[in-house]
């Protein structure tokens, strides 16, 4: 502990706990939460973070629309979730109260700034006039804390040779101080990382300072605050950690691929929410070589990934759901050609332009079957910010070791929320199988670009490699020479190859595992994708209770593992959580004749782990 | 006895060299086999190793060609050959990359990536064969069929005006445009060796006459007398001259093109038009020419090398960029990667 309890405080230990930074666009709450998080992940508290933006880039100062939040949820017990409910709201404003009081738990603590609640911050949050929140009653059986974080932060900046406007800029520091000093977390790391982000600007440096160490004698002197609340590191398996996002985690993976495969990395991709992130942080790779295109559109950007995949680079492309739409043709012809080419979807509300800042998972129907003719291909999905580093990775290896395009399904739920990641060494991971074909392959020396190995898997061959000239293209091709053919067993024939060649490689991918529970449990919940967190969350709290329930994760999703089938057969009842009007449920009751109930989410936000264990309990009653 | 053998020099190859084992099947009398054949004619020569070339089309008649060349060729998707290739030349441009295509391929479906990738100036040699009609679909008109075409969807006549495929590159920035016909074998030739020379998105629009759903659309610029009307044949430094006796010229009056004897009184000698490939202003008027009238006669059209003048590819500015970052910043090894620069060991 950083200090001792203090003479006037109580000390209350929780296990978990969720704060909501709730304020303006401009009040600087995303940067607050960051800090807030990056101090309690190096204490060893775990923890799951989301940042909800407007869709707007500035939408009118003071209004809903306007309100930008950060969310941590941390605890001493492991943490799957950012959270259903906050334990504490800091609401900057009446708007940031009105958009997040809805969801702060009963008796739960808020942080307001009074200045946020003056006449005209009211009016354009729409209260009635007359109408205050802080004064109606409303809060009756809630803890509120009235700060004016404004006044306090002018007047903790008193003689700092700084414009008005910097001072207000300011404010968030000081709620942050107020924070650690409420959860006695260290201001040490926000200090030095104040100091690292304003080198150059010691006086901005000095008044952050200033104000965050204001903000915890705030905490530490005013009589309202009278209770200080422990939250004991996490047991986390030991070693060393860092924060990541799932858009950060995933040029990660891919970066850790091309350098394990030996291949240079190419991105072509046009920008979209919720996928932008990953191109703009390959982007900075440059020294490592990774080659990084930003088309004229999505169509372009796919097309020059197929091209650079043929020329012989780990070749990917980027996108969000109306991009993988436009996509769709020449993802098809990636499958007839049969060359390496990993498609990154992270998904987002649809159909159309839908809810772009919001999440579902309403593309996997489109990844498996989304093309015309039919054209298979491999299927995965990451299901925490931290896991899409290895499935991005195994997407890479998947697609180079089995010559086919890859769909890898993200969210913009873990494609912008954070989590403490136990990152891999290198030397841990495995290494790519690259083999470009340097001889002929056919009789008299004969080039048979379509010559399977035992797995179905064609040759991958580049030009520029001499003596191996051919031609591939989107026509039907002949079996083994890849000639233009149009004869009618040849094309069935080359259906079935192209589908076999997905279908083996079950023989190279885990098997399932039961997440938690066995086999003779009452009722199997099955998820995929992001909903992972609170599924897991959720099982185990019925658990703790007695309810047998068992948990099964997908992430391997076409082809299924092998013993997937099995698992399945195991259980009366299952059911399939998913943001979506039940995709998954649908495939696996087709594939495996089982009786999956569906258990749907279509509002572009994640499954809480109240409405889980709702869902499931009364799924595992009924008769 | 004594036999005489002549055999070709190891490594120099011939034409036939670059035909595939696959039958050509476009039909008797198409303008595509000409090209397929002056390609293969020129590129034993281009100093390129076999292996080095690259085809890339996209969906059409003209399509097909990558199939019948004995080169890497990569079939693709309708409108997206230029695409591809433009990976291809990033990921390796080593390469001499070729992208055949059409004027509905490349105009139509295609036009996003054709105006984007002239724009950014990838290495690419662009044969477009335009023979202003969808062949492949038996017969609709096309983004460069003239206002007024029947055919099977517009049986009243189309309403659209058409592209000039010169002005369009033109405008989207193009450093290097010409023009060729499939029945002028040799200046084909010299314009395609010329694409090949040229560092840059070379576009080479080619008249392409489809004997079966648009025949003689071209007659004017390759019949034997109505072209000398009808055709100027550029050369850099020299004189816009055409005609029977090479009697007509053009000159510059007022900013603006007419046509005239040469020796018109009318005309200063020092107005006559000297054809200059560097010069983008007068590019763009050749390429307003094909709309162009006088006194009721439509101005003759340009063939040749129209604009011409290099400037940075995009690859090589994209392998520059990597080369100057490397230079000043160390690559990061995967174990930094993998770490970033913020992290924290739990016990």
């Amino acid at each position: 502990m950083a200090t001792g309890p203090g003479i006037k405080s109580e000390w209350i230990e929780a296990e978990n706990i969720v704060v909501r930074f709730s304020g303006d666009s401009g009040d600087g709450m995303q940067l607050t939460g960051m800090q807030f998080s990056d101090t309690t992940a190096f204490l060893g508290n775990d923890l799951s973070t989301f940042p909800d933006y407007p869709s707007e880039i500035r939408a009118p100062s003071g209004t809903v629309a306007g309100v930008s939040a950060f969310q941590v949820h941390f605890g001493s017990s492991a943490v799957f979730t950012p959270g259903d409910r906050w334990d504490v709201l800091v609401a900057m404003n009446a708007a940031a109260f009105k958009a997040d009081f809805p969801r702060l738990k009963r008796g739960g603590i808020v942080i307001a700034n009074t200045a946020g609640f003056d006449r005209k911050s009211l009016s354009l949050a729409n209260f009635p006039e007359g109408a205050n929140p802080l004064e109606d009653g409303t809060l009756d059986g809630y803890t509120l804390y009235q700060v004016d974080f404004n006044k306090h932060t002018a007047d903790s900046l008193k003689g700092i040779p700084l414009q008005p406007k910097e001072v207000a800029r300011s404010k968030n520091m000081l709620v942050l101080g107020l924070l650690f000093w409420m959860f006695d977390k260290s201001m040490e790391f926000t200090i030095a990382a104040i100091r690292d982000k304003f080198l150059d600007k010691p006086d901005i440096a000095e008044a952050n300072i200033q104000a965050l160490k204001s903000g915890w004698n705030l905490g530490e002197n005013m009589e309202i605050f009278t209770t200080r609340y422990v939250v004991r590191p996490a047991s986390l398996p030991p070693g060393t950690y860092r924060n990541v996002h799932g858009n950060q985690a995933i040029a990660i993976g891919l970066m850790a691929a091309a350098e394990k495969s030996g291949l240079g990395l190419f991105l072509g991709s046009y920008p979209i929410t919720p996928a932008t992130d990953i191109l703009q942080e390959l982007s900075r790779y440059k020294s490592n070589g990774v080659l990084t295109f930003q088309a004229e559109d999505e169509i372009a950007a796919v097309c020059a990934a197929i091209g650079a995949a043929y020329a012989g680079k780990l070749a990917t492309t980027t996108t969000s759901g109306p991009g993988l739409s436009l996509k769709t043709e020449a993802i098809g012809l990636a499958t007839i050609l049969e060359i390496p080419l990993v498609i990154i979807d992270v998904q987002r509300g649809g159909p159309s332009t839908g809810l772009p800042t919001k999440t579902e998972q309403a593309d996997l129907m489109m990844a498996f079957y989304g093309r015309h003719g039919e054209a298979p291909l491999v299927v995965l999905a990451a299901r925490s910010p931290n896991d899409c580093f290895r499935m991005a990775f195994e997407a890479c290896r998947i697609a180079i070791e089995h010559m086919t395009p890859v769909i890898l399904l993200s969210d913009g739920y873990i494609a912008n929320g954070a989590e403490p990641w136990r990152f891999p060494k290198a030397e841990e991971l495995p290494p790519i199988r690259v083999q470009f074909l340097d001889h002929a392959n056919g009789p008299d020396n004969a080039v048979l670009p379509y010559l399977r190995d035992e797995r179905g898997v064609r040759p991958w061959i580049i030009p520029g490699t001499p003596g191996l000239e051919h031609r591939i293209g989107g026509l039907e091709k002949e079996d083994k020479t890849g000639n233009v053919s149009y004869d009618p067993q040849n094309h069935e024939k080359m259906v079935r190859l192209r589908m076999q060649k997905i279908q083996s490689v079950e023989r190279d991918i885990p098997p399932a595992e039961l997440d938690s529970g066995t086999s003779g449990d009452g009722l199997l919940v099955v998820s995929w994708g992001s909903t992972y967190g609170a599924v897991k969350t959720a099982v185990r709290m019925l658990r703790n209770d007695g309810v047998n329930v068992a948990h099964l994760h997908v992430s391997y999703l076409n082809p299924f593992p092998a013993n997937l089938g099995d698992i399945l057969s195991q259980f009366q009842k299952i059911l399939v959580p998913e943001m979506n009007s039940g995709q998954l449920v649908s495939i696996l009751r087709s594939r495996y004749l089982v009786p999956a109930k569906a258990f749907s989410k279509v509002q572009g936000q994640p499954f809480t782990t109240e409405e889980l264990c709702n869902a499931i309990s009364e799924h595992y009653n009924a008769q | 006895m004594m036999q005489l053998a002549f055999t070709e020099p190891a490594g120099k190859l011939s034409p036939k060299d670059f035909a595939s084992s696959q039958e050509v099947k476009w039909c008797r009398g198409c303008g595509d086999y000409s090209i397929l054949k002056q390609v293969q004619t020129i590129f034993p020569d281009l100093g390129v190793a076999k292996e080095d070339f690259v085809f890339i089309s996209g969906i059409g008649c003209s399509s097909r060609f990558t199939y019948y060349m004995d080169s890497y060729g990569l079939h693709g998707i309708h409108g997206r050959a230029l695409s591809i290739a433009s990976g291809v030349k990033m990921a390796n441009p080593e390469l001499s990359v070729w992208v055949i295509s059409g004027d509905g391929d490349s105009l139509s479906i295609g036009g996003n990536h054709f105006i984007h990738t002239i724009r950014k100036n990838f290495d690419i040699n662009m044969l477009m064969f335009n023979n202003q009609i969808y062949s492949l679909t038996k017969g609709q008109y096309s983004p460069t069929s003239e206002k007024g075409k029947v055919t099977k969807t517009t049986p009243f006549g189309s309403v659209e005006e058409p592209f000039d495929p010169v002005a369009l590159a033109l405008g989207a920035q193009a450093r290097f445009v010409a023009r060729t016909i499939d029945s002028d074998p040799k200046h084909m030739r010299d314009v395609l060796l010329r694409a090949h020379g040229f560092r840059g998105t070379s576009f080479v629009e080619i008249y392409q006459n489809c004997p079966i759903f648009n025949d003689g659309a071209f007659e004017s610029f390759s019949d034997k007398h109505a072209k000398k009307e009808q055709v100027i044949l550029l050369e850099h430094g020299k004189p816009l001259v055409f005609g029977d006796a090479q009697q007509m010229g053009i000159y510059f009056q007022n900013g603006r093109p007419r046509i005239a004897l040469l020796g018109d009184p009318q005309f200063s000698e020092d107005d006559l038009w000297i054809h200059d490939e560097t010069d983008r202003v007068k590019a763009v008027i050749l390429g307003m020419f094909s709309r162009m009238v006088q006194d009721g006669r439509p101005f003759p059209r340009p063939f040749g090398i129209i604009f011409a003048q290099e400037g940075e590819t995009y690859e090589a500015m994209l392998h520059a960029q990597i080369e100057a970052v490397r230079s000043r910043k160390a690559k990061m090894n995967l174990d930094q990667i993998l770490s970033g620069s913020k992290t924290w060991n739990i016990q």
